[in-house]
């Protein structure tokens, strides 16, 4: 409030490209001015180097590449526990595996795929390009964004500890009570759960919260509302859903079950007046968001991608947008339809049946603007193409399974059959890996400065999506057959021998893409063909930045002249000058129409996010042993919010700027 | 013997359709299948349509080397983008049609589903870890018949099944009579059956319910409407005791052993219900819930060690002496 609105001596000002005016002055940056900010900026963004820098980092790409790395490997793991599965289910009454480990395994690779691999994924790709798709040098709480990193890691770490000690859990990754009550489920492995579930919300959340808030402060200059690219669209839309969606399984797996668990409440027991049901409804509250918070930011990787390679921009915007914001409302009316089966009123379900049918038409929506798209340029093959043609090829099969589900009496056919375990990787291999890979072959050269083999990608895209396809669309006989899921064998004489047989032939053809993959990832990141800035030509501000990108991400603050900087302005980008370079200050914009509203001094590199999530770690992991860890680790956690929050002397608050009159104008 | 063979044929020859949604033997699961047929046709081709149109789309005119990503992005010229809004368009509306027509057929079906037309009786069936109890209700206390493990149903009637659970969550299904409907404890729920073609079904569990989920089928026994009648008054009866002393010494074993204090027979001083009531156990076709034929060797198998067939299974390990086992065998046998 006291800040007065002063223009600095250094005050900002356009240095303008030449789209800005019609005789363009000579430009105020030569190459000389710019390589002495780019020497101080980077002085002031990186952080001590060695581990202990790698420990204290706060930049978004560091966290987000380690993110994505992380959230890969869960990809392998939870890939391993699925060809276990596999091998058990080739043939009936195979002997591989027993019903105890079976049950750990399966409810690990569901626990796995959807808390440590998916959510995170999508998270981590926001949080890598977000920042440098908007312009901006990091993301609004750097290090909250550490913070969710760690917290995540000690989930993943907790999770994989605990099932190399035969404590894995057990009861699904739904954690339907009471089996998974303290009745049914003794000992420690649905608190293992329980717990897993809550680093990962905690993750999330603060996922979401840095990229709602980067997405709508930290913008460069010009970007208002209708000019964000689709990608940042998908991830603002989904971390608005996680912020909505977390908080119903953080009650119902941390504030109930572990209770339930640890304390004896009785909120699932129907003897003491407790509800078996009130689980189901709280968990998919959440459940089914969830499924589209892993899907739309994947749905946004494909926009850019087929506008790149169609070489036109994007058909139906706006279309497209609100598809996404329908989608994410609706998302939160259909939780219902995972439980037709239980003794609901048949008036209430059919809301449910109508919503779940409804919500398809969003999706059609951009599947036909990305046809559109395509129709409207020409368009080039590459392995990232190959993806997205590999993407609605199974997700479209899912989707339309997906329609079919939402009918009442067809779903109590086939409900916890194989013929859903089918529907959902289709939807979810098809809806969120495919487009991921497709992502990884479009942005490997930003974030590595090479090139990924295409040649190899083929190989890759044709066996992985061979290796789907084989593998789970078999599953829909199976379900039709009358086989349930989540059952360790079968019977020989159900007949179900031959097709689960094909499945895991499948899924071998699929581990061989993923290998493939990883030495595809080997060899290029060692060996590839180094991209430069922009290799695809595309249009994003993500491209206007060397590749790898400086750790500071721009020089200075570009200004954006419509929804495809680079597409849309011939030449250089226009700049903003006169941020500080002797600390790492940021611009702030405005939220609808991304004016320069204030200057804002970023955090530097910090130890006290990890030491704040080992505390978590502490409390979460404890609070299955005695209620007395949660205490303990809160109180040792103070410190860790004490030294967070120590600004020392070098901290000022933030500083009003000038908005430039010419931008004013412009907008 | 001959007993055997025909459960054994039975159950081999009936596989393929027994437990299949595909071969609907109900008039309500004949109406979900003709509705599965036609969202798949529809959907099916809405599915080639769209991959079509993509590659189309791609193929049409594609570029084939890396420089062509350098030619400037063109501008849509407003007409091409004029069509291109109108086909687009119209292929919203026509999925949203195709949906609503899709929503009014289910809502259809559905209805004709919620009817709850007369029915000849009331079976209540409980699900345990992991097996299924099955209870032909009556008005009267002392008709009540109580089985496990086996279902039986009349032909042509419309029978009420009352679903509850003593421990988890369980899921009764029989695909090619009824779809699925959730065993909830704190919750009765009720659907009605209306089989109309004799034969030998398989229901299975269809609610993740621990560690033995994979081995809690029900067989589910369609009798002609005459031959359930006969069944249910045979079941009726109670156990008698045996004539010869091997099984009667078998039952000594039975009452005095350690069978009586999980499982009940009618007729005998056994109440116990944390297991199956056995007084019918030599009738059923399938031990173990459905996942063994019934024959004395399997049963022998199963009594002295469980855990080998159902690793997890509640039911405990019973070291009997040989003569104890022989003369168990024999009166269990006699439990027709």
């Amino acid at each position: 409030m006291t800040d007065p609105v002063r223009p600095l001596p250094d005050a900002p000002g356009v240095a303008p490209g030449p789209a800005a005016a019609p005789s363009p002055p000579p430009p105020l940056l030569d190459a000389d001015a710019l390589a002495r900010d780019a020497e101080r900026l980077e002085a002031v963004w990186r952080g001590p180097r060695g581990f202990w820098g790698w420990l204290t980092s706060v930049d978004h790409k560091s966290i987000g590449k380690r993110y994505i790395v992380t959230a890969f490997l869960m990809f392998l793991a939870g890939g391993i526990e699925a060809a276990m599965m596999r091998a058990q289910l080739s043939g009936p009454l195979r002997g591989l595996i027993g019903p105890d480990r079976y049950n750990q395994i399966f409810t690990t690779h569901g626990s796995t795929m959807m808390f440590l691999f998916a959510v995170p994924m999508m998270n981590a790709m926001g949080l890598y390009f977000v920042p440098l798709m908007v312009g901006a040098r990091n993301v609004a709480f750097p290090r909250l964004n550490a913070f969710g990193y760690y917290t995540y890691l000690v989930g993943v770490v907790f999770l994989y500890v605990s099932l190399f000690v035969n404590t894995g859990p057990d009861a699904g990754w739904t954690s339907y009570v009471p089996l998974a009550g303290p009745e049914f489920s003794p000992g420690h492995r649905v608190d293992v759960w329980a717990q897993l579930v809550t680093f990962t919300e905690i993750a999330a959340l603060a996922a979401a919260v840095n990229i709602i808030v980067t997405t709508f402060k930290l913008r460069a200059p010009g970007m208002s509302l209708n000019r964000i690219p689709i990608f940042v669209w998908s991830q603002l839309v989904v971390s608005f859903m996680i912020v909505f969606a977390m908080p119903a399984v953080a009650t119902a797996s941390t504030i109930q079950l572990a209770a339930d668990r640890a304390v004896g409440t009785q909120w699932f027991n129907p003897a003491t007046g407790g509800d078996a049901l009130l689980w189901q409804h709280i968990f998919w509250f959440f459940g089914h968001p969830e499924v589209y918070i892993v899907f739309l930011p994947a749905l946004g990787f494909v926009t850019p991608i087929v506008e790149t390679f169609a070489r036109r921009r994007v058909f139906g915007y706006t279309a497209i947008v609100l598809a996404n914001i329908t989608t994410g409302f609706f998302a939160f009316g259909l939780w219902v339809h995972h439980m037709f089966a239980t003794p609901i009123p048949e008036l209430g379900q059919s809301l449910f049946t109508a919503a779940s049918m409804v919500i398809a038409i969003p999706t059609g929506v951009q599947i036909f603007c990305w046809i559109a798209t395509l129709f409207l340029g020409r368009s080039r093959m590459t392995t990232a193409m190959l993806f997205v043609l590999g993407f609605l090829f199974t997700f479209v099969n899912g989707g339309i399974t997906g329609v079919m589900l939402a009918s009442v009496a067809f779903d109590k056919q086939v409900h916890d059959t194989f013929f859903v375990v089918a529907h959902l990787h289709y939807v979810l291999l098809g809806g969120a890996v495919l487009p991921l890979f497709a992502g990884f072959y479009f942005w490997f050269p930003k974030i590595t400065g090479r090139m990924l083999s295409e040649t190899l990608g083929a190989w890759h895209f044709w066996l992985f999506t061979i290796g789907v396809n084989v593998t789970f669309f078999p599953m829909h006989i199976l379900g039709l057959q009358g086989m349930p899921r989540r059952i360790y064998t079968y019977l020989p004489e159900t007949g179900w021998g031959g097709l689960n047989l094909l499945a895991s032939a499948g899924a071998v053809v699929i581990a061989v893409s993923v290998i493939l993959f990883l030495i595809n990832v080997w060899v290029s990141w060692t060996a590839g063909a180094v991209a430069g800035p922009n290799p695809w030509a595309s249009s994003g501000l993500d491209w206007a930045t060397a590749s790898p990108p400086p750790v500071y991400n721009f020089v200075h603050p570009v200004v954006v002249e419509g929804r495809h900087p680079l597409w849309d302005t011939v030449g250089p980008l226009a700049v903003l000058t006169g941020l500080r370079t002797d600390r790492r200050e940021e611009l702030i914009t405005t939220t609808f129409d991304a004016l320069p509203d204030h200057r804002h001094q970023s955090p530097r590199h910090s130890i006290w996010p990890l030491y704040l999530a080992l505390c978590m770690g502490v409390v979460w992991i404890g609070s299955m042993f005695s209620p007395w860890f949660v205490l303990g680790g809160f109180a040792l956690s103070l410190l860790g919010l004490l030294g967070w929050g120590w600004q020392g002397s070098r901290a000022s608050g933030p500083e009003l700027v000038a908005t430039p009159h010419d931008l004013v104008e412009a907008s | 013997m001959r007993r055997v063979a025909l459960a054994a044929v039975l159950l081999l020859a009936a596989c393929a359709g027994r437990q299949n949604v595909l071969n609907p033997v109900s008039p309500g699961n004949r109406q979900v299948n003709t509705l599965f047929w036609w969202m798949l046709g529809v959907g099916a081709a809405v599915w080639a349509l769209v991959i079509v149109a993509f590659l189309w789309a791609s193929l049409r005119a594609r570029r084939r080397t890396r420089e062509d990503l350098e030619v400037p992005v063109e501008p849509v010229p407003p007409e091409a983008n004029r069509r291109a809004t109108r086909i687009v368009g119209g292929l919203v509306a026509l999925t949203a049609i195709i949906l609503l027509v899709f929503l009014i057929y289910d809502f259809t079906v559905g209805r004709a589903l919620a009817a709850h037309p007369s029915r000849a009786l009331t079976i209540e069936i409980i699900g345990h870890q992991w097996w299924w109890e099955v209870r032909y209700l009556d008005p009267d206390p002392q008709r009540i018949v109580v089985d496990a493990n086996e279902l039986h149903l009349p032909a042509g009637d419309t029978v009420q099944v009352k679903l509850l659970s003593r421990d988890v969550i369980h899921s009764f299904w029989v695909p090619n009579i009824i779809g699925k409907r959730d065993l909830i404890p704190g919750y009765v729920s009720s659907i009605f059956l209306s089989p109309d073609r004799p034969g030998v079904y398989r229901a299975q569990c269809a609610e993740f319910c621990g560690h033995e989920h994979a081995k809690m089928a029900l067989p589910v026994v369609v009798h002609p409407r005459d031959g359930f009648s006969q069944w249910l008054q045979r079941a009726r009866t109670p156990a008698a005791a045996p004539a010869d002393s091997l099984a009667l010494a078998g039952r000594t074993v039975f009452l005095a052993g350690s069978c009586s204090s999980c499982h009940a027979i009618t007729g005998e001083p056994a109440y116990a219900s944390l297991g199956p009531d056995l007084t019918h156990l030599a009738s059923r076709r399938t031990l173990a819930a459905g996942t063994l034929v019934n024959t004395p060797g399997n049963l022998a198998g199963w009594i002295v060690d469980p855990q080998a067939v159902k690793p997890g299974a509640l039911m405990p390990a019973n070291a009997l002496a040989p003569r104890d086992l022989r003369a168990l065998l024999a009166y269990l046998e006699t439990l027709k």
